[in-house]
C-alpha cells in the first residue's frame, strides 16, 4: 500500500510533488498503463483486476473498448475493429490481406488516397481515432486508479515504425488528451525494464515479436547508459501473421468456399486459439461449424504448424542478422537476448533465436508487460520524479534513413539508418534549369535508391529564389529528427537567404485543423470542459517552468549579473502573479517571457555543466 | 553555446587521427549525460530547444571522430586543407584497374550466390582497408603529408563503398 506523505509544517509539498506520469504499450493484439509507485513499476488494473486491454473497439450507438467488444467481434465484425494499429499511417494499397478482412474501407477519388479510413456505425472512422479511443480508456483507467489528471505519458512504438506511424501515435494521443512526454521504442523500452531490474552490464539483443510487428535492437548497456547500437524488422510481421497461415491451412484442409465476413472472423479466431494452444501442446483440434452449414474438422500439429509459418521465422532472423551487420557485431558479441511480445512464447521462435545466437533466450520478464513497464520507468524519469540513484540515459536510434528526390527519381540519402537521436544534417542542392525560381523538396525514408520504393513523407515548395543560370543557387536543406524520432525539414536558399520550413507531415498525417475540429468533437461527446483542462494545464506547465528556473537560480545564481538577476525574478514574480487567475493568454505570455529572458542563462548553464562532467573526469584519472 | 571550439577539444581529445577511442566513448556519454533532451525534459521551452542542439551536436561530433574516414576529413578541413573530393577524381592506375578487378570479383560471387565467397571477399577488403587506413595515420600524424592523406581519404572512399556493396550483396544473397 501507498502510504501518504506529508510536508514538514512550514515546508510546502510543492516542489516535491509526485508527479502522475505512466507508460502506455499501445499494441497491435493488447495494450497496458503502467506507472511508478513508491518507486516500484507496476502495471495498472481495471476495476476488475485485469491488466491487459485487448486492442479492440466496438462502434454501435456508442463506442465499447476492449473485452466487451472482444466479445463482439465475431457477431458484429463489420464494426469491430481489431488490430487496429496495422493500418496507423497506412494507405490501403500498404494494408496486406484486405480481401480476408471485414471491414468496409472507404474507398474512392480522394478519401483512398491518404491513410486508410473505415465505415462504421458510429460514422467513418480513421485509424487515429479509433486509436485514440483505446488510450482514452487507458488514460480514464490511470486516473481513475492514481487519482488525479496526469501530468503525461510515454507511449511506446515499434522501433521499425516510420515518421508517418510515429506521427500518427502521437496524434491518437493528443486526440485522447494525453500529453505524450516521449515516444519511445518497444524493444528499448523493455531494454530498459530488463536492464535496470538486472543490473545488466554488456551488449543485448531485444528481440520483440508482437502481434503485428517485430522489432531486433542491439543495445550496449555500460554505467547507466543504454546505447541503441543498430535497429531492424519489419512493421508488417506479427502474430497475426501466424494465425493467417493457420487461417490458409485451414481453408485448404477443409476445401472451403469463399467465406462470409462473419465465418472468416470465425475462422481467424478459431486459428488464433489453436496457436495458442500449441504453445503447450503437441497439436491442437480444429473444430468450427460455419454459418455456410460446412463443418471443419482438422488437426494441427507442432511439425505442419512449424513447417507452415516457417518462412515467418526467417524474415525475422534476416532483420536481426542486418542488424548485427549494422551494429558491426556477431550472433557470439551478443551477451543475452531479451524475448518481449506474445508470439514469443511459440516454441518454434524460441527455438530459433536460441540456434541463431547459440544460448537460450532471456524469458525471465512477462513478454506482455515488460514494454509497458520500461515506458512507465522512463515516464516518471521525465516528469522529474526523481529518485536520486536513478540516474541513466538512454541514447536510440532512427530505424530508417531519410533521404530526399533527386533527378531522375533517385534518392539522395541526408540521414543514414541507425543514426542516434537527436540527429541534424545539411545538404546543398542546385537548380536545373536557368532561371529557375521554385524548388520541390520531396521528403522520402527507406533504404532503397529509387523514390519509387522508399515511403514518401512530404513534399513542400521553396519559392521565390532569384532568377540565376542553373547550378548557382545554392540551396540548403536541413534534416532535424528530434529526440521522439520525428523530422522536421528546412530549406534555405544560400545567396537569398529565402526560408522554406516545415515540420514534417507525413502525406498520411492529419492536419492540425482535423486535429482540432475531432478534439472539438470529442469534447461535445464527454462532459470535459475543454476550457477548465485547457488552463488546468497551462497552470501545471507554468509551475513546471517556475520551479525548474528557481532551482536553476538557486544552484548558478554566480552566472548572472545582478541586473541579470532582477530582471529574470521580475519575470518569475510576474509568471507567479498570473498563473493564479484564469486568463491563459496571459499565463502563456508571461511564460513566453520567462522562457526567453532566462534563456541565455540556460545556454550558460549547460557550458558549465558540460565543461564539469569532463574535467571532473579528467581530475579523477590523473 | 561553444559550438567553435573543435571536436577534439570538446572531447578533451589531442588533435590527431590516432584516436584514444575510450576516452572518446568515455567524454560523449559524460556530454550526453549532462545535455540530452531527457534530462531537461521538464525545463523550460529554451532549455529543451538548447538541449536538442546540444545533444544533436555532440551526436554529430562524435560520429565524425568515430568513424577513421570522417574523422581525416575532418582532419584536413580543420588544417584548412582541401582534398577536392568532388573535382579530383585523379586515381593511380594500378589503384583503379585494382578495383574494377574487385568489382567483377563481387558481381560474379553475387550472380553466382556464393555467400562464402562474398564473406571472404568483405574480410580481404576489411584488411585492404586497414593498410590503407595505418598509411593514413603515418601521412597526418607523423608526416603531415596533407597531399598525401588527401589521396588516401579519396581512395578509401572507394574502396568503404566497396565493402558496403560485399555488405549489400551478402544480404541479398543470404535472403
Amino acid at each position: 500500500m501507498a502510504l501518504l506523505q506529508i510536508a514538514e509544517p512550514g515546508e510546502s509539498a510543492a516542489p516535491h510533488e509526485h508527479r502522475l506520469a505512466v507508460g502506455i504499450d499501445l499494441g497491435t493484439t493488447n495494450s497496458l498503463v503502467a506507472t511508478v509507485r513508491s518507486g516500484m513499476a507496476g502495471v495498472l488494473n481495471d476495476e476488475q483486476g485485469r491488466s491487459l486491454l485487448p486492442s479492440v473497439v466496438h462502434y454501435d450507438g456508442g463506442t465499447i473498448v476492449g473485452y466487451e467488444a472482444q466479445a463482439r467481434q465475431s457477431i458484429d465484425p463489420r464494426n469491430t475493429i481489431v488490430s487496429v494499429k496495422r493500418f496507423m499511417g497506412r494507405g490501403l494499397k500498404d494494408i496486406a490481406h484486405v480481401e480476408s478482412m471485414p471491414y468496409d474501407f472507404v474507398t474512392g477519388s480522394s478519401e483512398a488516397e491518404g491513410m486508410v479510413k473505415l465505415r462504421t456505425a458510429a460514422g467513418i472512422k480513421s485509424p487515429v481515432e479509433i486509436s485514440a479511443d483505446i488510450l482514452r480508456t487507458l488514460r480514464e483507467r490511470a486516473e481513475n486508479s492514481l487519482g488525479g489528471a496526469l501530468t503525461g505519458a510515454v507511449i511506446t512504438v515499434p522501433a521499425y515504425f516510420d515518421d508517418a506511424q510515429r506521427q500518427a501515435t502521437k496524434d491518437a494521443a493528443r486526440l485522447a488528451g494525453i500529453n505524450v512526454l516521449r515516444l519511445l521504442n518497444e524493444p528499448t523500452a523493455a531494454a530498459i525494464a530488463y536492464g535496470l531490474d538486472n543490473g545488466a552490464e554488456g551488449t543485448y539483443a531485444v528481440y520483440d515479436l508482437g502481434g503485428g510487428t517485430f522489432d531486433i535492437s542491439i543495445l550496449k548497456l555500460a554505467k547507466g547508459i543504454f546505447q541503441v547500437l543498430a535497429t531492424g524488422g519489419d512493421s508488417a510481421l506479427g502474430g497475426d501473421d501466424f494465425d493467417q497461415r493457420v487461417f490458409c491451412w485451414i481453408i485448404e484442409q477443409a476445401k472451403l468456399a469463399p467465406l462470409s465476413p462473419h465465418d472468416a472472423r470465425l475462422l481467424l479466431t478459431h486459428a488464433r486459439e489453436a496457436k495458442e494452444y500449441l504453445t503447450s501442446h503437441g497439436e491442437a483440434p480444429i473444430t468450427v461449424k460455419l454459418g455456410s452449414s460446412e463443418y471443419v474438422d482438422l488437426k494441427l500439429t507442432t511439425e505442419i504448424f512449424a513447417e507452415i509459418t516457417k518462412n515467418l521465422v526467417q524474415k525475422t532472423l534476416q532483420s536481426t542478422r542486418k542488424a548485427l551487420r549494422d551494429a558491426g557485431l556477431a550472433p557470439a558479441d551478443v551477451k543475452g537476448v531479451v524475448m518481449v511480445g506474445g508470439s514469443t512464447r511459440m516454441p518454434q521462435v524460441q527455438r530459433a533465436v536460441a540456434d541463431y545466437f547459440g544460448h537460450e533466450p532471456l524469458n525471465n520478464l512477462d513478454p506482455d508487460k515488460v514494454v509497458a513497464l520500461g515506458a512507465a520507468i522512463q515516464a516518471n524519469l521525465l516528469a522529474g520524479n526523481h529518485a536520486g540513484d536513478d540516474d541513466w540515459l538512454l541514447l536510440d536510434v532512427i530505424p530508417l534513413s531519410l533521404g530526399l528526390e533527386t533527378m531522375g527519381g533517385l534518392v539522395e540519402k541526408i540521414i543514414p539508418r541507425n543514426s542516434t537521436i537527436p540527429v541534424a544534417r545539411a545538404q546543398e542542392f542546385t537548380t536545373f534549369k536557368d532561371g529557375q525560381t521554385g524548388l520541390v523538396v520531396h521528403v522520402v525514408q527507406g533504404e532503397r535508391e529509387l523514390i519509387s520504393d522508399c515511403r514518401s513523407l512530404a513534399r513542400f515548395e521553396l519559392r521565390g529564389i532569384p532568377p540565376m543560370v542553373a547550378g548557382a543557387a545554392r540551396i540548403r536543406v536541413t534534416f532535424q529528427v528530434d529526440a521522439d524520432g520525428l523530422l522536421s525539414v528546412a530549406a534555405r536558399e544560400q545567396t537569398s537567404g529565402h526560408e522554406a520550413r516545415i515540420e514534417v507531415k507525413p502525406s498520411y498525417g492529419l492536419t492540425d485543423d482535423e486535429i482540432t475540429s475531432m478534439l472539438k468533437d470529442s469534447f461535445n461527446h464527454a462532459s470535459d470542459d475543454a476550457f477548465r483542462r485547457a488552463l488546468r494545464e497551462a497552470q501545471v506547465e507554468a509551475q513546471r517552468l517556475l520551479e525548474a528556473v528557481q532551482s536553476a537560480l538557486m544552484e548558478s545564481a554566480e552566472l548572472l549579473s545582478l541586473m541579470e538577476k532582477s530582471h529574470i525574478e521580475s519575470l518569475v514574480a510576474r509568471l507567479q502573479a498570473v498563473m493564479i487567475g484564469d486568463d491563459r493568454r496571459a499565463i502563456d505570455d508571461a511564460m513566453d517571457a520567462l522562457n526567453k529572458g532566462t534563456a541565455e542563462f540556460a545556454a550558460r548553464r549547460m557550458n558549465r555543466s558540460v565543461q564539469r562532467a569532463l574535467s571532473g573526469r579528467k581530475v579523477s584519472e590523473l | 553555446m561553444d559550438f567553435k571550439q573543435d571536436h577534439f577539444t570538446l572531447f578533451g581529445l589531442a588533435r590527431l587521427f590516432a584516436i584514444d577511442g575510450v576516452t572518446l566513448e568515455q567524454s560523449y556519454r559524460d556530454v550526453q549525460a549532462q545535455v540530452h533532451p531527457d534530462k531537461h525534459a521538464h525545463a523550460g521551452d529554451a532549455n529543451k530547444r538548447l538541449a536538442m542542439q546540444w545533444a544533436t551536436h555532440a551526436n554529430e561530433a562524435y560520429q565524425t571522430l568515430k568513424a577513421p574516414l570522417k574523422r581525416a576529413q575532418y582532419l584536413l578541413h580543420l588544417a584548412g586543407f582541401d582534398p577536392q573530393i568532388d573535382r579530383n577524381t585523379a586515381m593511380p592506375t594500378d589503384f583503379l584497374v585494382g578495383q574494377m578487378e574487385w568489382r567483377e570479383a563481387v558481381a560474379e560471387s553475387r550472380a553466382a550466390v556464393d555467400a562464402v565467397e562474398l564473406d571472404h571477399l568483405h574480410h580481404r577488403m576489411r584488411k585492404e582497408i586497414s593498410g590503407q587506413y595505418d598509411a593514413l595515420q603515418h601521412a597526418l600524424d607523423d608526416e603531415h603529408d596533407y597531399p598525401r592523406a588527401g589521396e588516401l581519404v579519396r581512395q578509401l572512399m572507394f574502396q568503404e563503398k566497396l565493402l558496403h556493396d560485399i555488405d549489400d550483396a551478402l544480404e541479398a544473397v543470404e535472403a
